[in-house]
């Protein structure tokens, strides 16, 4: 527990402590080995291996068609709902392999919180988007404070406090976007997948949800898929870079991605060169 | 180049009138055949009322409007006092010695069907849309889909004939005679079952294409929040289809008050101001279909008790139809 707790002081600050942070060995929360994920004959990802470390922030990035949204939704099993998915190797969660006979896919995604690309609310007041979680899972007792907590939380509660009760989509794309933030958080999860959170949203949107992504990494793993290079070395820890053919071609602590990067490749993407 | 118009440009020339006048013929063919429509409606109403007022006043609306503005005439004695048609509880037209026009009998007949018709389409045609939107596979919907569709298209009086010889013999005699309850050939029940079964398509189909709008993005916000299956459907499918399917379950409602065949054939023919669903009543529609088969006098009063009866039907659907509107109105959800 002291382990996360300077984990995630030292988070808060900014680049600066960089080096300082990427010393401290990290607690992985989520270990990837030669996963391999198939839509029918098509393979989506290609022998992937990653540990995401516990309380920081880990952007994947990398081209369309990568399989970077892919690998977001093998974590939390979403792809179950896709019926030509295929899954081979491991993907484990605190140690537990999620695609084991045992997991239930429902308790899985109880511990696993997603943010989608496009914001969606449900066509309900905001106080029952946030409270879905908790009705679902069947945590009734105190819903109204832990309504306020995570839109306090998700940096929304002072815009719509007065407005619990309208509905959640009246709000502005940004707010409906923090609005699925609080929600995700609401049932109090491990980790928060994020799929590019911020690419239907304008720039200032935009940026209240990266400064609201620093502070969940205090409490939250947060994982994000993200097209925004600027994005992924202003608010990530640790950065894997997917290129085409769902290869993960090369994981380090972001700074080291974006300043001195392994391969050519990683490079010339990152410079824009390619993708 | 001067500002003059080129004449070998291409972009003038004579055909212009003649793609005018062509356009404006089109318009004028689709426009009658729009108005085909419209103007049935408004003569079907006209001549409802029409004879309606002939039922209450023994004169027809526009013979008495004729003689108003010739002779003054003012309003004509009453025939039938419209509070003995819409509180009397007795419904005898054909009575030789005191007939009797109280629409409560038949309305009534006809409420007991359309409610207890409604309790079996709802319930069944929602589960339905549920499980073919939400459960179903893509192949198990393609097919099951259109057989569904295949069973509203069942001439009504197949129903009715399915009622008289299977339902009330095999299902409801058996139940009520356990029970201790005798039930005749015909009952509000058989009724109601049927126009129920006829109207689960409706309600499932209708329900189910709202269903299968609602975006998947919320489907997918559920799940990723520890949904279950089924509260995916219910707490969130639901309420977001809730505008379709809610007129779904009017138009099934309005389609039930309006049956005639089925429940002329199951439900009987006897007007009987009751809530006991094992008796035999009689519905609006069945009245004008047994007096229009029976030997009566054109233009004595039973004749235009009919006109009566099918002017009240008329206004119960519209009623139906309008508030149906209203529904879809106020409930409708924007996504964005």
């Amino acid at each position: 527990m002291a382990q996360h707790e300077s984990d995630s002081l030292i988070t808060t600050e900014v680049s600066a402590a960089e080096t300082a942070r990427s010393e401290i060995p990290d607690e992985t929360v989520l270990r990837a080995e030669e996963l391999d994920v198939y839509y029918g004959e098509e393979q989506a990802l290609d022998d992937v291996t990653i540990e995401i470390p516990d309380r920081k922030v880990t952007a994947i990035i990398g081209p369309s068609g990568c399989g970077k949204s892919t690998f977001l939704r093998c974590i939390n099993r979403m792809n179950d709902q896709i019926p030509s998915c295929r899954v081979d190797g491991s993907l484990a969660f605190q140690g537990k392999d999620v695609y084991d006979e045992d997991v239930d896919p429902v308790a899985l995604r109880r511990k696993i919180g997603m943010v989608f690309q496009k914001p969606n609310p449900f066509p309900k007041s905001i106080r029952d988007n946030v409270a879905y979680g908790l009705t679902v899972q069947g945590k009734t007792e105190n819903v109204d404070e832990r309504v306020e907590e995570s839109l306090r939380a998700a940096a929304l509660w002072d815009e719509v406090n007065d407005q619990l009760d309208s509905s959640g989509l009246d709000l502005s794309g940004g707010q409906q976007q923090r609005l699925c933030i609080a929600r995700a958080i609401a049932p109090d999860p491990e980790v928060i997948l994020m799929d590019e959170p911020t690419s239907a949203l304008d720039p200032v949107a935009a940026s209240k949800i990266e400064d609201l992504i620093a502070d969940l990494a205090e409490e939250y793993t947060v994982v994000i898929v993200t097209h925004n290079m600027q994005q992924a070395a202003r608010i990530s820890d640790k950065t894997a870079v997917f290129l085409t053919g769902g290869n993960l071609v090369e994981y380090d602590d972001t700074a080291t991605i974006f300043e001195d990067p392994e391969h050519d490749r990683v490079e010339d993407y990152i410079t824009g060169k390619f993708g | 180049m001067s500002t003059e118009t080129d004449p070998n440009s291409g972009i003038t020339g004579g055909d212009a009138d003649a793609h005018r006048r062509r356009d404006r013929r089109i318009r004028r063919l689709l426009f009658g055949c729009t108005s085909i429509t419209v103007l049935t409606t408004v003569a079907i109403f006209a001549v409802l009322f029409d004879n309606t007022f002939n039922f209450f006043y023994d004169v027809r609306f526009h013979e008495w409007l004729i003689g108003l503005v010739t002779e003054f005439r003012l309003f004509p004695e009453q025939r039938v006092a419209i509070t003995e048609f819409l509180f009397d509880t007795e419904w005898r037209p054909s009575h030789a010695d005191d007939p009797r026009f109280g629409i409560l009998p038949l309305a009534a007949g006809t409420l007991l069907v359309t409610v207890g018709a409604a309790f079996v389409s709802i319930p069944i045609g929602t589960a339905t849309a549920l499980y073919l939107s939400e459960y179903a596979r893509p192949r198990t919907r393609k097919y099951l889909k259109p057989t569904l569709e295949v069973l509203a298209g069942v001439p009504t009086i197949v129903y009715g004939f399915f009622a008289l010889t299977f339902i009330t013999p095999n299902i409801i005699a058996p139940v009520a005679a356990a029970f201790g309850y005798d039930v005749g050939r015909f009952s509000a029940l058989s009724g109601a079952i049927v126009v129920g079964i006829m109207t689960i398509p409706m309600v499932a189909s209708i329900s189910e294409d709202a269903m299968s709008s609602v975006p998947d993005e919320l489907r997918n916000g559920a799940y990723a929040l520890g949904a279950s299956k089924f509260s995916v459907s219910t707490s969130v499918v639901l309420p977001a289809s809730i505008s379709g399917v809610m007129a779904s379950y009017i138009l099934a409602v309005s389609r039930a008050i309006g049956e005639t065949m089925a429940v002329a054939l199951a439900a009987g023919v006897t007007p009987r101001l009751t809530t006991n669903p094992l008796a035999e009543i009689q519905t609006m529609t069945a009245f004008m279909v047994d007096s229009t088969r029976s030997t009566m006098l054109v233009g004595s009063v039973e004749y235009q008790s009919l006109f009566a009866v099918g002017l009240a039907l008329f206004i119960m659907t519209l009623a139906a139809n309008l508030v149906n509107d209203y529904v879809k109105r106020s409930y409708r959800e924007v996504y964005r």
